[in-house]
């Protein structure tokens, strides 16, 4: 892997943030306007429910961690999203430029992103609503990752299915989070679900941080083993996803859709 | 860039063909680029040499055949291969929200340029767009676009340049002096250029050897400026429009 190639990737995406305000709002305004609206719902939930009922760290934590995964996932479809846009796909895949480096470039400039996003949902959640994560313990950590290991797997299965089906299918795209958020048990237990959503949840390893989440906020234990079955599980998702881009972009190249596709970007 | 200098052909193609099922878009072509030369492609819509181009390029995979780049196998040194070429191309215009100097050093770390700032600097004065530095090339004319792209084309000092239709927005003043700087690249004797254009006025003036292509086949290959009255023609224009119209009677379907 070619350290200047993926550099190149990634100054592409600082050039276009720090010269376009409306590419740095998205990174965090959705995210704050998610937290003021939830926070606010806690704060009423807090003042109706029966007393000593904390909503702030079950709600607002998950909607918090939830929104962080979205970011992540977003972070990389959005850079991959910018190629289609501007129709660079021949210049950038008739370049000595490997898919493995390409691939990296989008994941850093998700990390990026993610990370100022996460930044001002710690402000505004703690500042404004008193949401503590030292609540989380040290256990938040690896929860962050797994998230993030999963956002990232998602958003490059995502960009694969955009590079397969064409642009026109990025509207299949946006609503991905929304799609899993029943599954995987963001604001209630698996147990609530149905035995055919349940096993569907368990796929999924943003289950296991917000069970996890759930009981260390009740004052359980943590399951440990869960959460190295959920690091395992979104370590695997992300070696399969570039192995799934890898693919598409394989079967792109034999078909001549790569080739079409800058046209195809302008229909 | 290779160390020590492949001294064969910059390009050589053999038994080249694309088909997607039934339709042949490439069909068992052969030819080579040598260095210091400027091979022209020729051919009506749809003949095939944009697909070509692709396959050279890597981002079309060739149903059979063998491209070699600088001694290079595309298919198995893929990544090597290609950071010996580049390329401009009409329909691959650099990103429009970059503005030209951004768009260069993005570039240049793609294709590992050693002394980037200054190598950007040197292309911003061989191609005059010094005073485009800091615009966004989506709001420049398609004649500076053209120059930003063959800034871009020129940043890694290909061994193998394919240019596409390189002059066809650019106004006839720029072309000739476009002209006049591909054709000093080529003279420096270590580059080769693959060049297709559709004005065989620029052809007969640039191109030392030309291929007329016509469904998928090489039919002609030659001195453009001897060509013609080899075929009876009266000139390459009248050429290509024979070449186009009656391609059967070039060879055109034999064998196929």
């Amino acid at each position: 892997m070619n350290a200047r190639h993926v550099a190149g990737i990634l100054l592409r995406h600082y050039y276009l943030l720090r010269g376009s305000p409306t590419r740095v709002l998205p990174t965090f305004a959705w995210v704050a306007i998610d937290i003021v609206l939830w926070g606010f719902i806690t704060r009423y939930l807090d003042s109706v429910g029966p007393s000593g009922m904390d909503f702030v760290p079950t709600l607002l934590g998950a909607v918090l961690l939830w929104d962080f995964f979205s970011r992540v996932m977003q972070g990389v479809t959005t850079a991959f999203f910018e190629d289609v846009w501007s129709r660079n796909f021949l210049n950038v895949f008739a370049s000595p430029l490997t898919i493995a480096e390409y691939v990296s470039g989008l994941v850093l400039t998700s990390v990026i992103t993610s990370l100022v996003g996460l930044l001002v949902m710690l402000l505004l959640a703690g500042g404004v609503f008193g949401l503590s994560f030292f609540s989380y313990g040290i256990l938040l950590l690896p929860y962050l990752l797994v998230l993030f290991m999963f956002g990232i797997a998602l958003g490059v299965v995502a960009s694969a299915m955009v590079l397969r089906l064409g642009p026109a299918s990025e509207w299949l795209v946006w609503p991905i989070p929304a799609l899993l958020a029943p599954f995987a048990g963001v604001f209630y237990p698996l147990s609530t679900l149905p035995a055919w959503m349940q096993a569907v949840g368990r796929l999924l390893p943003p289950s296991y941080v917000f069970e996890g989440m759930r009981a260390i906020i009740a004052g359980r234990p943590p399951d440990w083993s869960a959460l190295a079955g959920a690091l395992l599980l979104a370590a695997v998702q992300i070696v399969a996803a570039g192995w799934c881009f890898a693919r598409v972009h394989r079967y792109a190249v034999r078909s001549g859709l790569l080739a079409r596709y800058s046209a195809e970007s302008v229909s | 860039m290779p160390d020590e200098p492949h001294r064969g052909p910059v390009l050589s193609v053999a038994a080249l063909r694309k088909h997607y099922g039934d339709t042949i878009a490439v069909d068992d072509i052969s030819f080579a680029v040598r260095r210091g030369e400027i091979v022209g492609l020729l051919g009506p819509n749809g003949a095939g040499k944009t697909t070509t181009l692709n396959m050279v390029l890597g981002v079309l995979e060739p149903s059979a055949g063998r491209i070699v780049i600088d001694g290079l196998d595309v298919a198995r040194h893929r990544a090597e291969a290609l950071a010996t070429v580049n390329f401009a191309a009409v329909y691959a215009p650099l990103p429009g929200n970059l503005t030209v100097w951004q768009n260069l050093r993005v570039f240049g770390l793609i294709y590992a340029v050693p002394d980037l700032r200054t190598r950007i600097e040197q292309l911003l004065e061989q191609f005059d767009l010094q005073t485009f530095r800091d615009s966004k090339c989506g709001v420049l004319s398609s004649g500076e676009q053209t120059r930003v792209c063959l800034a871009k084309a020129m940043l890694n000092q290909p061994r193998l340049l394919l240019l596409d239709e390189p002059t066809a927005s650019i106004d006839p003043a720029s072309a000739r002096e476009l002209r006049q700087m591909i054709r000093a690249i080529a003279d420096r004797g270590d580059s080769g250029i693959l060049w297709t254009s559709h004005n065989m006025h620029e052809v007969e003036a640039v191109c030392d050897r030309v291929l007329f292509v016509s469904r998928g086949r090489v039919l002609l290959e030659g001195d453009p400026r001897r060509l013609p009255a080899e075929r009876g023609a009266a000139s390459l224009e009248d050429l290509f429009i024979r070449v186009a119209r009656e391609p059967l009677s070039f060879g055109a379907g034999a064998g196929a």
